[in-house]
């Protein structure tokens, strides 16, 4: 019993200093909502790659309709 | 229009990756820090990479079975792309690198250089590299679709033990090495977050299907050329 409930002290001590261990994150970045900049950013990018890829995929199938036609 | 119902897909989910990918919460690691994210990107690459491979793997095959030479075209192509998308990966891996295994686990760029991952990476985009090599030394195309054909299957076959297997084998700072204490990270359902796994199985389907669509690109416009040899 006693060994019992030494093991479970120490589970509760092992997980209190795992908690306490900080791990550093984006977070003042997320609270100022500047993070949404860096999303808008990057969907600029991938919008405009899309709309290259979009670009090409019509100006083939016009050619393959002159080739067949 | 109907026929296009996956090049929507190919847009919506790298939209969705981008958007959830890095607005959702992840674990909190030592180390890793909000690195971690690179997971819906640069491990969604090597993904990528291994199925459009795959596929220009069985589109060799398949020109060997019936000397078609629009089957030769597909293949090329695909392998392109994977090479195109394993580049990238590369690219990506060496930047998450620099802020994960050089500073923080005092590790020297000595043992970064010799880490087996990378140095298997490395081989196996370079055997890929040969394929092209090869294919711009040929004259006659149809020797070159058959003798590019029987290398492709090659180099597919030794993709394997370069990147997955001997990194695995010998040790490596990467996850999924025997030093590290994560078996096979991102397809392990106990290894990854909950939460990670609803952006990390959409990026990776995400992200190749935008792959297959610049391949089609690739191949109609090589078709569009060759139109009067293809059948």
């Amino acid at each position: 019993m006693k060994k019992l409930l030494l093991q479970m002290l120490f589970f509760f001590l092992s997980t209190c200093a795992f908690a306490q261990e900080k791990v550093e994150m984006a977070d003042v970045m997320r609270s100022n909502g500047k993070i949404y900049t860096v999303v808008a950013v990057c969907l600029t990018i991938l919008f405009g790659l899309i709309g290259y890829a979009i670009h090409l995929d019509r100006k083939i199938s016009k050619m393959e309709k002159q080739q067949n036609g | 229009m109907q026929k296009n119902w996956w090049k929507i897909l190919a847009i919506l989910l790298p939209v969705y990756t981008i958007v959830a990918g890095f607005l959702l919460d992840v674990p909190r690691l030592p180390i890793l820090n909000e690195t971690i994210r690179n997971l819906y990107f640069h491990v969604c690459m090597w993904f990528g990479m291994m199925i459009l491979y795959t596929v220009s793997f069985v589109y060799s095959i398949k020109y060997l079975r019936s000397s078609n030479l629009r089957h030769d075209i597909f293949a090329s192509q695909f392998a392109m792309m994977g090479s195109f998308f394993g580049i990238l990966g590369y690219l990506t891996g060496v930047l998450w690198v620099n802020v994960t295994w050089i500073t923080d686990q005092h590790q020297s760029l000595g043992s970064v250089l010799k880490e087996p991952k990378l140095i298997g990476a490395a081989i196996g985009l370079l055997i890929y590299g040969a394929y092209f090599v090869l294919r711009g030394s040929f004259t006659d195309i149809d020797k070159k679709a058959r003798v590019t054909a029987v290398y492709n299957i090659f180099a597919f076959a030794l993709l394997f033990p370069c990147v997955w297997i001997i990194p695995r084998l010998v040790g490596s700072l990467h996850p999924g090495a025997p030093g590290s204490d994560s078996g096979n990270p991102a397809l392990d359902r106990k290894d990854l977050d909950e939460t990670m796994r609803l952006v990390f199985y959409p990026a990776v389907i995400g992200w190749t299907l935008l792959g297959t669509w610049l391949t089609t690109l690739n191949i109609r416009l090589e078709l569009l050329k060759n139109k009067d040899i293809v059948s």
